[in-house]
């Protein structure tokens, strides 16, 4: 039985398609992939991302624990910031990708992937086992009392703030929700129910990430698609969310990222502290780095007209030798042509550097780049202090 | 509801067939482009080749998938529409129009009279 989330109904009043996804019943698209995709670009978009998974830890020992659960520098985060993070096992391959935010001084929120949240608990629940007794903590899964949306585009910014009115009382403390900066975290009021607000994405335009209780979820987003009506908002799907990160080269946990594949393999080392102190995974991921990698993940765009790139398909050198294997592939909506990431051979990942995509048994051109595949102005009203965490992950 | 025009004849993977003489002109159903949504590239049949009924002879690909589309005739080739190797839109916008596929000349008229008409394959899809 597919689990549903407090939005369903209001998806299946809109008329949304709906597909499984990470064992959710989810809306795929709405009126269409491409006009969802071109409306987050060019005005605004909202998903409902209710199926990811929500853990809470905290207690005076939390920090130290999930510092050694996961690959980014915890110490750094100042109450009311995130940060985009990595889980490994012991080999160095990713448990997961994630987000943690530092919501109170011994409190931080994990939003972790919908078809990885059950594993993540395992790995969690092993690993709090064998955490040596110090200070204590607790680990809680908030994931079915929650519903959380992304708003994301460039005009989010001005619709947020006319349904969530008012300063923030928890996290960073700002005015409104809008002067959030890339990253940072917040608890808002509405109605008299808290809403933890963060300006983050998955889409690579300027907007917001919620999280609130999942009694209120209706009414907020019909709040919210009302508020939004005069910018062009629209709902979107999964759909769009996989081609608008897709063009921004963020990874997918079963496609760029495994258990199998490390961060450094996927061009996420600038997401890996390996100077921060012992963690699960650090000895796999020093020896890999030392030793030199044998794969690496890169952007891909096709030229001229041909059939939009797959998972699976073979990527090939211009000599017809097999290299690796591509992981995303789509149809940009924004270029209009072919773009994909693949996992090759290290040796071959140069950008600029033509290979060739089989499809159907013909070998296509395409030409290696850099990660954005499609290039953004950087997001303008957040007043980002630093680009957009994702983006600064290079192909090569 | 989709459109389902009463002069064509449908295959049920989703073919219609216009008949004009003995040629015969072949798309996708409007039912067929709403499910597979935006089309952004079309694989179209070589002119002058023979198929027999049920081969795939054409592929379309929307941004999710890719889907191949079967010759609801026996026959030959004898023109393919290059419009919409160009743009593929035109199928989504106008399936029973632009956006037609491949014209075959059949082998086998009887086929025809096998194909679903408008109200057959109205029922098949469930409208």
């Amino acid at each position: 039985m597919l689990k549903r989330t407090p939005l369903y109904e209001a998806h299946c009043r809109l008329g949304a398609r709906m597909v499984e996804f990470g064992g959710w019943e989810m809306p795929l698209l709405y009126r269409g992939i491409v006009e969802e995709h071109l409306a987050v670009r060019q005005a605004a978009g909202v998903f409902d991302i209710s199926h990811m998974g929500n853990f809470t830890v905290a207690g005076p020992g939390a920090g130290a624990f999930l510092n050694h659960c996961l690959t980014n520098d915890l110490d750094r985060l100042a109450v009311g910031q995130g940060q985009y993070t990595l889980m490994c096992n012991e080999r160095g391959g990713v448990v997961d990708d994630l987000y943690v935010f530092r919501v109170k001084p011994d409190e931080y929120l994990l939003v972790v992937n919908a078809a990885r949240t059950r594993a993540d608990w395992e790995w969690l629940d092993a690993l709090v086992d064998a955490a040596p007794t110090g200070d204590g903590f607790n680990l809680r899964d908030d994931t079915d009392r929650l519903a959380a949306l992304a708003l994301q585009g460039p005009r989010a910014a001005e619709i947020l703030p006319r349904v969530i009115e008012g300063g923030s009382i928890a996290g960073m403390l700002v005015a409104g929700v809008a002067e959030l900066k890339k990253n940072q975290w917040a608890g808002f009021v509405f109605r008299g129910h808290p809403v933890g607000v963060a300006r983050t994405g998955y889409t690579g335009e300027d907007g917001f990430e919620l999280v609130l209780p999942a009694g209120l979820a209706e009414e907020f987003w019909t709040l919210l698609l009302a508020a939004g009506k005069a910018c062009a908002l629209q709902p979107a799907g999964l759909g769009a969310r996989d081609t608008l990160r897709t063009e921004m080269g963020y990874p997918l946990y079963g496609h760029e990222l495994s258990e199998d594949i490390t961060p450094l393999e996927a061009g996420l080392q600038r997401f890996v502290a390996l100077s921060k102190g012992d963690f699960v995974g650090r000895n796999a991921l020093l020896a890999q780095a030392e030793e030199g990698l044998r794969r690496r993940l890169v952007g891909f765009r096709m030229e001229g007209r041909t059939p939009p790139p797959r998972p699976g398909m073979e990527v090939q050198d211009t000599g017809g030798r097999v290299i690796g294997r591509v992981t995303s592939g789509t149809q940009s909506p924004s270029l209009g042509t072919g773009i994909g990431m693949a996992l090759i051979a290290a040796a071959e990942a140069v950008e600029g550097r033509p290979i060739r995509v089989v499809m159907r048994g013909r070998a296509h051109p395409a030409v290696i780049v850099r990660r954005p595949i499609l290039s953004r102005p950087k997001p303008g009203s957040g007043g980002a202090s630093n680009d957009s965490a994702l983006s600064a992950s290079k192909a090569g | 509801m989709s459109d389902i025009p009463t002069e064509l004849r449908y295959a049920s993977t989703h073919e219609w067939v216009r008949l004009d003489g003995d040629l015969a002109t072949v798309g996708i159903s409007d039912h067929a482009q709403a499910e597979l949504t935006d089309i952004v590239y079309v694989e179209l049949p070589e002119v002058g080749a023979d198929v027999a009924a049920g081969d795939s002879c054409a592929v379309v690909e929307s941004v999710k998938t890719a889907s191949d589309v079967y010759a609801p005739l026996s026959g030959k080739i004898i023109a393919v529409n290059e419009a919409v190797a160009k743009d593929p839109a035109l199928i989504n916008t106008d399936p029973y129009g632009e956006g037609w596929l491949f014209q075959i000349k059949p082998s086998d008229l009887s086929e025809y009279e096998d194909l679903l008409d408008a109200d057959a394959y109205a029922e098949q899809i469930g409208e």
